[in-house]
């Protein structure tokens, strides 16, 4: 038991020296991250510093070249079994990343399925849960974000913020451990930028680990626990919300902030 | 000559506006020229005797070619699901990371598209003199290849597997016109490969591989015909057969081209529906059906009222 408890009170996500090329070119150069559990983070920086490919490193869209990913007591992508890691099989990364949720900056609907389709595919077919529960939770889902009404709608058929708010809860629909935001406002129109930030502060609240990247600055400061302002494949300054905007340290990161403020 | 008023963007039925269609008068003096020299083709065709149409009348339900036609649907039905199942797997091979199995599949759709098709349903036919018996490679089996080929199998495998290097290309450029996030989003839901491919990628692929796979088997209803030269008794063979011994060689050549327009007639009719079903959740109204079309050129008022019928909001 007491192997539990140690591993309730690590942190979810442990990112060790995680470096990442793209043929000749660098993009991550040896990210430290850690993220407790209940942990809002967000990812700032500016276009090309390397946040998406961290994230998509996280869930092993990406296979990282070098440094370890950790989420809870698991390696990302392998089995480590002694001082050696062994890489996963498909099947085997396909199954670990059924424990976290990503949302896409443009969505990535399924167009041929309705919203209530969506969130129940991966559930029945890769959880194989039962059809009924998973339908029961599917339109608790929906109601939460407040698509209660558009459960058989075809996602043509939902404007922008709401086809957001039904990748949100296809994601939450696998009932994660840890959720992942790559710009999930930035392809809306202003419009309907507070709708999706709503039910990403609702579920804040509900206590879920959040890796975010954004531009928003008014989310970050009001729901992220810490920011993270990355430059050039590194981590520059990390801290509280409040503290790393109001008052970065680094001069990289207050011109990046006057020029998004 | 043109007398429109643009259409108010309100509703026409509460407004204060009559719509009156554009008149087009192009278009009807072509459709006036294209229908005389219509009507003066089918004048000389019934006027030749040559034509016998009462041969034809009475060759038109003879059982030799009724039977003709069922080898023919058969022929192009197996032939097409051989092409088709083949075609999938060969383009997911064809796509896949490992560089043998795309070989493979490349090597595949470069000999069998490069080839005529009937020099390959030759050599399956004669398939007996290059390995007078069929082991596959395993011990204690031994067929005799003779017997194993018939011409009927000697077409299913000439047929079908040239198709599958045409359906390949057509299931590849589906796969391929699927936008990338699609696999991504299935992926970060933790599906396996095999499940995106079948649940989310192929179903949006078919709008794109739809319509020249009817295509192909309308091509493919008409390619049998080929086989005749095997002596597989399909519609032309059985004209053929009848012709040999009566000499009609004419009439039932135009029995033959009848039942060919007939059952191609029937199926590129399907082919639009089908197509209509899968532009289900891609667009926002799906293409009109030919009677539509047809409708909608001989509409003179109200053009906003004649399009509600073809939009298809489900
Ligand atoms: N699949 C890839 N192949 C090659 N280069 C890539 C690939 N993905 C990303 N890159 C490059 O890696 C760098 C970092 O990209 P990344 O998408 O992580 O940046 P980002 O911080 O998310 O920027 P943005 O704000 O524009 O989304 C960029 O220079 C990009 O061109
Ligand atoms: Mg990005």
């Amino acid at each position: 038991m007491s192997v539990e408890t140690n591993a309730d009170t690590m942190p979810l996500v442990r990112a060790e020296g995680v470096r990442k090329s793209f043929g000749p070119l660098e993009v991550l150069k040896g990210i430290d991250l850690e993220v407790e559990r209940g942990e809002v983070v967000c990812l700032i920086g500016a276009s090309g510093s390397g946040k998406s490919t961290f994230l998509r490193c996280v869930n092993h869209l990406e296979k990282i070249d070098g440094g370890l990913i950790r989420i809870a007591d698991r390696v990302v992508g392998y089995h480590l079994k002694g001082d050696k890691l062994y890489e996963q099989s498909h099947n085997e990364v396909c199954a670990a990343r059924t424990d976290i949720g990503m949302v896409f900056q443009h969505f990535n609907l399924f167009p041929h399925m309705t919203a209530l389709e969506n969130l129940m595919e991966a559930p029945l077919r890769v959880l194989k849960q039962p059809r009924k529960t998973v339908e029961a939770r599917a339109l608790k889902l929906l109601e939460q974000v407040g698509l209660a009404g558009k459960a058989k709608s075809y996602p043509r058929h939902l404007s922008g913020g709401q086809q957001q708010r039904v990748a949100i809860a296809r994601a939450l629909c696998m009932e994660p451990k840890l959720m992942l935001f790559d710009e999930p406002t930035s392809a809306l129109d202003p419009e309907l930028v507070g709708e999706v930030l709503r039910v990403m502060k609702d579920l804040a609240r509900t206590g879920m680990t959040m890796i975010v990247v954004t531009h928003e600055m008014g989310f970050a400061r009001d729901v992220a626990d810490r920011v993270v302002f990355m430059h050039d494949g590194r981590i520059l300054e990390e801290g509280p919300a409040e503290s790393v905007i109001t008052n970065p340290r680094h001069e990289r990161t207050r011109a990046f902030l006057s020029a998004v403020l | 000559m043109i007398e429109t008023i643009t259409p108010p963007s309100t509703p026409v039925g509460g407004g204060a506006f009559t719509v009156v269609s554009a008149r087009h008068p192009w278009r009807w003096a072509a459709g006036i020229m294209l229908t005389a020299i219509m009507g003066l083709l089918v004048f000389s065709a019934v006027t030749n005797p040559r034509f016998g149409w009462d041969k034809v009348a009475r060759y038109f339900r003879d059982v030799t070619v009724v039977n003709g036609i069922e080898v023919t649907l058969f022929l192009t039905v197996i032939c097409m699901a051989v092409g088709v199942a083949l075609g999938v797997v060969l383009a997911v091979m064809q796509l896949s990371p490992n560089p043998v199995a795309s070989a493979f599949a490349g090597g595949y759709v470069t000999i069998f598209r490069g080839t005529p098709v009937l020099v390959q349903l030759l050599f399956w036919f004669n398939l007996a003199a290059l390995y007078p018996e069929i082991t596959f490679g395993i011990p204690g089996v031994s067929l005799d290849a003779n017997q194993l080929i018939t011409p009927m199998t000697a077409a299913i495998l000439g047929l079908g597997l040239n198709e599958a290097a045409y359906m390949s290309e057509i299931v590849r450029a589906g796969i391929q016109s699927v936008d990338q996030g699609q696999t991504e989003a299935a992926g970060a839901l933790g599906m396996p490969r095999l499940l995106t491919l079948s649940r989310v990628v192929l179903p949006q692929a078919m709008r794109v591989i739809i319509p020249p796979t009817g295509n192909e088997f309308i091509g493919m209803l008409k390619t049998t015909s080929l086989v005749s030269v095997l002596a597989v008794p399909d519609l032309l063979y059985s004209a053929q057969i009848i012709y040999s011994k009566n000499l009609q060689v004419i009439p039932l050549l135009v029995v033959a081209s009848i039942w060919y327009i007939v059952v191609t007639t029937v199926f590129t009719v399907g082919q639009g529906y089908l197509e209509r079903r899968f532009s289900r959740g891609t667009t926002r109204s799906a293409p009109p059906t030919a009677w539509g079309r047809l409708r909608a050129f001989f509409r003179v008022h109200s053009p906003l009222a004649t399009r509600k019928g073809t939009n298809d909001e489900r």
